[in-house]
């Protein structure tokens, strides 16, 4: 099987001034289609401009980096914006949901720029079966704020989805969510890579990188460690044994 | 599009009181452009209204050099257009339609128990024709008339009115000029206010011999009115009437005239000039509000990119190019711009009619200037727009997702 994402020897430096920042220095990693990789490290050790790389928002300052076979080391802005469009889907930390518009509207924003241009019967009915997808539906005509954060994730994630994107891309997605909330994403996470889709996902909670079934370490723009993850924990019975404890003290 | 359309919507419903203090630059600029235009258009049709109404391929001889030294001299002071001068222009132009000499008295009028003082224009009997006088009743007086000094008069609508009252027909009445009863022969249409501000109404025509004899005592005529066949032959009549006066008055061709020839196009260039200046003042203070008003709405919108660069590094992320960014800040700004324009050519709609109304001005708001003010408008918010548009555009994606 041919990687749908593949580094060799990526470095990538920032320059601030006279001074140079080498953010990473040579990372060469092949993901496969199908695979869940959990990238961890402390801040500062490159992970987040890793992400940026494979994210298509950022370029290689050197080596070659490859998406679904594609060196975007040649790409123009605007190819970028469409490999971002029709191959990625993001989820952030903060959701990012744009304010003042409706569930439905905010998982139709990668639809308004696909081209050739979507009808908006067809952008409408695409989102909601996005927002079907992560148990949303009866949600779609309410405001982020009229929502808990899981289910604004759950939104940001059906927005990630709404393109038929060959990769997940998710930034600390339980970063600002508790402990059950974080383990419900990680079960639609769980069952969308069930379904083929690749998901690479940063986070620093090992528990979280638990769900996922390859960890990958960075420290100081490095790989550290890249293994499998051997006792893989599965949403469904986290979440059971989670009410369970819930239980146990009345929470529930 | 439509999604563009609605984002930038929202994006102004989001701040209506901040949107439209943004506008208001605009809507000054388009209310003063509408009101400008409207004032400029109005009084252009004013003053070919006014310019008609003084009568067809119209050209007046004034007595005196009115150019000479600068001094507008008007009507001249010592009137040296004589008798003589009348036969032989009559006579010996070619080209000529009609021609009346002028003489004028200011005199008290008295019918009945009523009285009033009024200026009193002697003539011939061209001159109703010359100067497009049309009849509400009655009929013009004859050449016997002129040539017997009759007492008979035509009658302007105001003095017939302060005479006789309110639409009273006074043809046939009689009414005393310095005590001596002159019949009522025709009763004049109104023609309205001059170039000047004066009631042209306010008027009574009398025979030239009339007035001279009986009236004033005048032997010269401080004017001729004369038209000419057509307008093709205007120069030419204007050129045979110089030479023929020069003649009689004997002026070597190093001398100036003592008389001035003003031709109807020449009267209306004139007035039109001086609306010309008005237009291009008013147009000034439109131009610099609407710069003002431009620069509101780049301000504002460099505002609202920097407020939004957490949205435009989403759109970014999700795959919008630089250009459908810059689109849609693009369209924000001209949304903006001609919801302006339109609030400002309804204010000019508006206003218009109210100067006219306590200021006297005469406005006619064309569709010309609507379309111009609207376009004008758009094209502010592209070029207004287009920097706020362009930055937004060329942001980076993960800086601008970043942004707190």
């Amino acid at each position: 099987m041919r990687p749908i994402i593949k580094l060799v020897d990526f470095r990538r430096t920032y320059r601030n001034g006279a001074l140079e920042v080498h953010a990473v220095r040579g990372v060469t990693l092949d993901i496969l289609p199908g695979e869940f990789v959990a990238v961890m490290g402390a801040s500062g050790s490159g992970k987040s401009t890793l992400m940026n790389t494979i994210g298509c928002l950022d370029r290689p300052t050197s080596g070659r980096y490859e998406l679904d076979e594609v060196d975007i080391g040649e790409l123009s802005r605007d190819e970028l914006a469409d490999l971002r469009n029709t191959k990625l889907g993001f989820v952030f930390q903060g959701f990012n949901l744009l304010p003042r518009t409706s569930a439905l509207e905010n998982v139709e924003l990668p639809l308004l720029y696909c081209r050739p241009p979507m009808s908006a019967h067809e952008q409408q009915e695409r989102a909601l079966a996005a927002l079907e997808m992560v148990g949303l539906s009866d949600r779609a005509d309410h405001y982020p704020n009229q929502l808990s954060g899981g289910q604004q994730q759950r939104v940001a994630i059906a927005r990630a989805l709404v393109n038929e994107p060959r990769v997940l891309l998710a930034d600390e997605p339980t970063g600002n969510l508790d402990s059950r909330t974080s383990v419900e994403v990680m079960g639609v996470f769980q069952t969308l890579n069930d379904q083929g889709i690749t998901i690479v996902m940063v986070t620093h909670e090992l528990d979280i990188a638990s769900f996922s079934k390859r960890k990958v370490v960075m420290r100081d723009g490095l790989i550290r460690t890249d293994e499998v993850v051997l006792s893989r924990l599965h949403a469904a019975e986290a979440l059971a044994r989670l009410d369970e404890e819930q239980r146990a003290v009345h929470l529930v | 599009m439509l999604a563009i359309l609605k984002t930038a919507l929202r994006a102004i419903r989001r701040n209506v009181m901040r949107s439209f203090l943004t506008m208001l630059g605009i809507i000054v600029g388009i209310a003063a452009v509408i009101v400008g235009v409207s004032m400029g258009t109005g009084a252009k049709a004013e003053v070919e209204r006014q310019i008609a109404s003084m009568g067809n391929n119209l050209v007046i001889i004034f007595s005196g050099n009115m150019s000479r030294g600068g001094v507008r001299g008007g009507f001249g002071m010592q009137p040296n257009l004589t008798e003589r001068d009348y036969d032989t222009l009559r006579r010996e132009v070619t080209g000529l339609a009609g021609i009346s000499p002028e003489v004028r008295a200011t005199v008290q009028v008295v019918a009945g128990n009523q009285n009033t003082s009024v200026g009193v224009w002697g003539v011939s009997a061209d001159f109703a024709e010359i100067r497009s006088w049309k009849f509400q009743s009655g009929e013009n007086f004859t050449e016997t008339d002129v040539r017997n000094a009759a007492k008979v008069c035509l009658i302007g609508k105001t003095t017939a009115t302060s005479l006789f009252g309110e639409g009273i027909d006074p043809v046939g009445q009689t009414i005393s000029i310095k005590n001596s009863p002159v019949t009522v022969a025709g009763w004049l249409a109104s023609k309205g206010a001059n170039t000047f501000g004066q009631d042209q109404d306010d008027i009574i025509i009398m025979p030239y011999t009339s007035v001279m004899k009986r009236l004033s005592g005048d032997t010269k005529f401080r004017a001729f009115s004369a038209a000419a066949t057509g307008p093709e032959v205007m120069n030419d009549v204007t050129n045979q009437v110089a030479a023929i006066l020069r003649q009689n008055h004997q002026i070597t061709p190093d001398k100036e005239d003592d008389f001035s020839i003003r031709s109807q196009q020449e009267m209306s260039d004139f007035f039109n000039a001086n609306n010309r200046v008005m237009t291009v003042l008013i147009s000034a203070f439109a131009g610099i509000s609407l710069v003002v008003g431009g620069i509101g709405i780049m301000n504002i919108m460099l505002v609202s990119v920097t407020e939004r660069t957490r949205e435009i590094g989403i759109r970014l992320a999700v795959g919008a190019r630089a250009r459908d960014v810059l689109r849609q800040f693009l369209i924000e700004a001209v949304l903006l711009s001609i919801v302006g324009g339109a609030l400002g050519i309804l204010a000019g709609y508006w206003l218009a009619p109210l100067l006219t109304k306590f200021a006297g001005f005469p406005t006619l708001i064309s569709t010309e200037s609507v379309l111009l003010a609207f376009s004008v408008s758009a094209i502010i918010g592209v070029v207004f727009g287009f920097f706020p548009a362009l930055k937004a555009a060329n942001l980076d994606p993960i800086d601008a997702l970043r942004y707190e």
